[in-house]
């Protein structure tokens, strides 16, 4: 089986993987970070939303071996220590979820949006959430906590 | 999925090669249709030849009187150019309305237009501006190009290297998108350019994109909103399925058109 080798959270890893290995199975299953989940098998539901060099996309949709060389953070890079990162603390501090499955994939496609627009509006906010989906909260928080991360980000 | 062999290529011609030596190759793009397909096992290629890389098939070109994208330039890409922006900026709203931002930072346009889906949004760019579609080995003017639902006229191993479109005097893209997919459920594409009218409907035909004549002819002895609205499509060989029925399909194309016609100016 071919080697995959990448930069994961800033950590160089590599894993033997059949070639039709999605790159969430590779997190989840070679490397045993289960923060990624999966919550779709059409590409819709954004549950595994992570950055690949930089910008997001939905793992879920990608090989590992197209992530060959890349530089991936997922949602367990985040955080430093016992200290959320200021987007989950957003997340805590506004309701910002409920049964938290989608929640990885809101808080990095969040942090896309961000980087590219340090002071959305509601609107783009909703919009940008396109191809995030929430069963339990309505989204209302989950808006409330992306514009209060990123207030919290711009300090 | 079912297992497949993945290697990557250096340029256009080595992906074309390995592609049609392998006993079922198939190019790889952004993966946003290909990839869910084989996981619905919905195709079993023997090989992936993987475009990512290929530096020669990215970008995009100002030729003055025209626009060449290259065919792995990614939606965000094309949204976020400043030439489109400027030069048909139709086009870069149409690429900005594709799917989600996630999809939009992997899918390519020569991507979109060899699957050719029905309810895709370049397609209706292709044909209502009149583009070419450049592959490696000959040139396809958007009238032959598409033939029929995911159907074009690419042969096995023909790789879409660029599409030149041609910078229309106004156009507007205007779409009625699917709530859930944001596929088009209606879609339309009009404009105007070296004195000739064109509208392309996406989303709602049973052959896939298409020319609604009627339209052009209304738009072409009057430019205006209530022009387009005013014709009665025919729901004949329109599509029906649970998002929509033939017959609001029909209506929606007139209402979609005299939108984009106001965009339009
Ligand atoms: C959730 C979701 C929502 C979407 N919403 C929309 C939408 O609203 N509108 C829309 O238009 N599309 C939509 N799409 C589809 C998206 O635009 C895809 O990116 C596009 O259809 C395929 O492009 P790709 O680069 O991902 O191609 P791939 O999936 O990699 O390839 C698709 C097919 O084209 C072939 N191919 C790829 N590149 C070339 C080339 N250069 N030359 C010849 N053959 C090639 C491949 O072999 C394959 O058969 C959506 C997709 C998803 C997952
Ligand atoms: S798991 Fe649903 S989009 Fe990836
Ligand atoms: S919090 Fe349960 S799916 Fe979003």
């Amino acid at each position: 089986m071919p080697t995959v080798s990448m930069t994961v959270n800033g950590k160089s890893v590599s894993a033997e993987v059949e070639p039709r290995t999605l790159l969430v199975q590779y997190l989840r299953e070679s490397l045993g970070m289960t923060g990624t989940h999966v919550g779709c098998d059409t590409s819709q539901c954004g549950a595994c939303v992570v950055h690949v060099n930089g910008e997001s996309l939905k793992s879920c949709t990608m090989l590992a071996a197209q992530a060959e060389g890349a530089d991936v953070t997922t949602i367990e890079g985040l955080a430093n220590g016992d200290e959320l990162h200021p987007m989950q603390e957003a997340f805590r501090e506004n309701h910002g979820l409920q049964c938290g499955f989608c929640t990885p994939g809101m808080v990095m496609s969040a942090l896309d949006l961000v980087q590219k627009n340090s002071d959305p509006s509601e609107q783009e906010v909703r919009e940008w959430l396109e191809g995030n989906l929430c069963r339990c909260t309505g989204y209302h928080n989950i808006v409330k906590s992306i514009l209060a991360g990123a207030q919290a980000l711009k300090g | 999925m079912y297992q497949f062999n993945y290697q990557k290529a250096g340029s256009a011609d080595e992906a074309a090669s390995a592609v049609t030596a392998a006993e079922d190759g198939r190019f790889l793009a952004g993966g946003m249709t290909l990839i869910p397909t084989l996981k619905q096992r919905l195709a079993q290629p023997s090989d992936l030849v993987d475009l990512a890389g290929i530096s020669d098939l990215v970008g995009i070109e100002d030729g003055g009187d025209s626009i060449t994208i290259k065919g792995m330039t990614r939606h965000v890409d094309v949204a976020n150019s400043d030439v489109v922006q400027s030069k048909i900026p139709a086009l870069a709203s149409l690429a900005d309305n594709i799917g989600d931002p996630q999809v939009r930072n992997r899918g390519t346009i020569g991507g979109s237009l060899a699957n050719n889906d029905p309810a895709a949004d370049y397609p209706a760019a292709v044909l209502g501006l009149n583009a070419t579609v450049i592959t490696n080995t000959r040139e396809i003017a958007a009238e032959d190009y598409f033939d029929g639902m995911f159907t074009t006229v690419l042969e096995e191993g023909e790789l879409i290297t660029a599409v030149r479109f041609p910078v229309p005097e106004k156009a507007a893209y205007t779409k009625f998108p699917n709530p859930a997919s944001r596929y088009a459920l209606v879609g339309v594409m009009v404009a105007q350019t070296g004195g000739d009218t064109r509208v392309a409907v996406t989303g709602a035909g049973q052959d896939g994109v298409f020319r609604a004549g009627d339209i052009e002819s209304a738009l072409s002895g009057n430019w205006s909103a209530d022009a387009a609205k005013g014709v009665k499509m025919s729901d004949a060989d329109l599509n029906s399925d649970i998002h929509a029925s033939a017959e609001y399909r029909a209506h929606l194309i007139s209402v979609m058109a005299s939108r984009a016609v106001t965009a339009a100016g």
